[in-house]
């Protein structure tokens, strides 16, 4: 194939639009999150996520959150259709702050936890998993 | 979705007051995305369990808000301290408006 200029532009959009796609799914997080937050400052440390590195099947990932003296942990996966994957609202019997369960992710991506602090305070932690299978079917 | 909607849960039978205890939870349901397309193009409407409750003897553990990203059977695992003997209940919300519920005894000795 001869690289003309046509082509040439049209690799350089491509390239833009790629660029771009991952940009606007992370905005979308970050709405979500400033939706928990309140817009706060979120802070580090204090907070465990447990979630594997290489997932074979997107279907089924288990992860652990665990927060201790937290009053809500939200569990957000960046590159999902939907980030929202699910709020764990802590009551006076809960023994730890912290909760396993098992989770759907469309495809390699970050999964980020955030806590709330009964002081009000936001801390994240956030881990890279990578999927071989995606989770969302379509 | 209301049949075939089958509620699991471990919890150990005794314990010593105020003891931490493991509590893990398994309901069998499909938990339809929204996402997934049938085999003509037409989305599967979304049908999954949105709220998952536990409490003892009326006290709070975990409330737990769930969105399509939670797995085919929705399986949780907590901790939970026992003061006294009674009952955990257990309650999750369907997204038609069904509720399933179980419940478990527990005796501090």
């Amino acid at each position: 194939m001869k690289l003309t200029r046509r082509h040439t532009l049209l690799m350089a959009f491509g390239s833009a639009v790629a660029a771009i796609l991952p940009f606007r799914a992370f905005a979308a997080v970050e709405d979500n999150i400033t939706a928990f937050t309140g817009g706060a400052a979120v802070g580090t440390g204090g907070i465990t996520l447990i979630a594997p590195e290489i997932a074979e099947n997107g279907n089924t990932v288990p992860i652990e959150v665990s927060a201790p003296g937290a009053e809500a942990i939200i569990v957000f996966a960046a590159g999902n259709p939907t980030p929202d994957v699910a709020t764990f609202n802590f009551g006076p019997l809960a023994a730890q702050q912290s909760a396993s369960t098992r989770i759907r992710l469309a495809g390699t991506q970050d999964v980020i936890a955030i806590a709330r602090m009964p002081d009000g305070s936001f801390v994240q932690a956030s881990q890279e998993v990578k999927v071989t299978i995606g989770g969302c079917g379509g | 979705m209301a049949d075939n909607v089958k509620p699991r849960v471990r919890v150990p039978s005794d314990a010593t007051a105020g003891e931490e205890i493991t509590i893990k939870t398994l309901i069998s349901h499909t938990m339809e995305s929204g996402q997934r397309k049938d085999g003509d193009g037409n989305p599967i409407p979304r049908s999954i369990i949105n709220r998952f409750t536990c409490t003892f003897n009326g006290e709070p553990v975990i409330d737990v808000t769930m969105e399509p990203a939670i797995s085919t059977n929705p399986y949780f695992e907590f901790q939970a301290i026992v003061p006294e003997s009674g009952t955990f209940e257990f309650t999750w919300y369907d997204d038609d408006g069904s509720v399933y519920t179980d419940s478990k005894e527990i005796t501090v000795g």
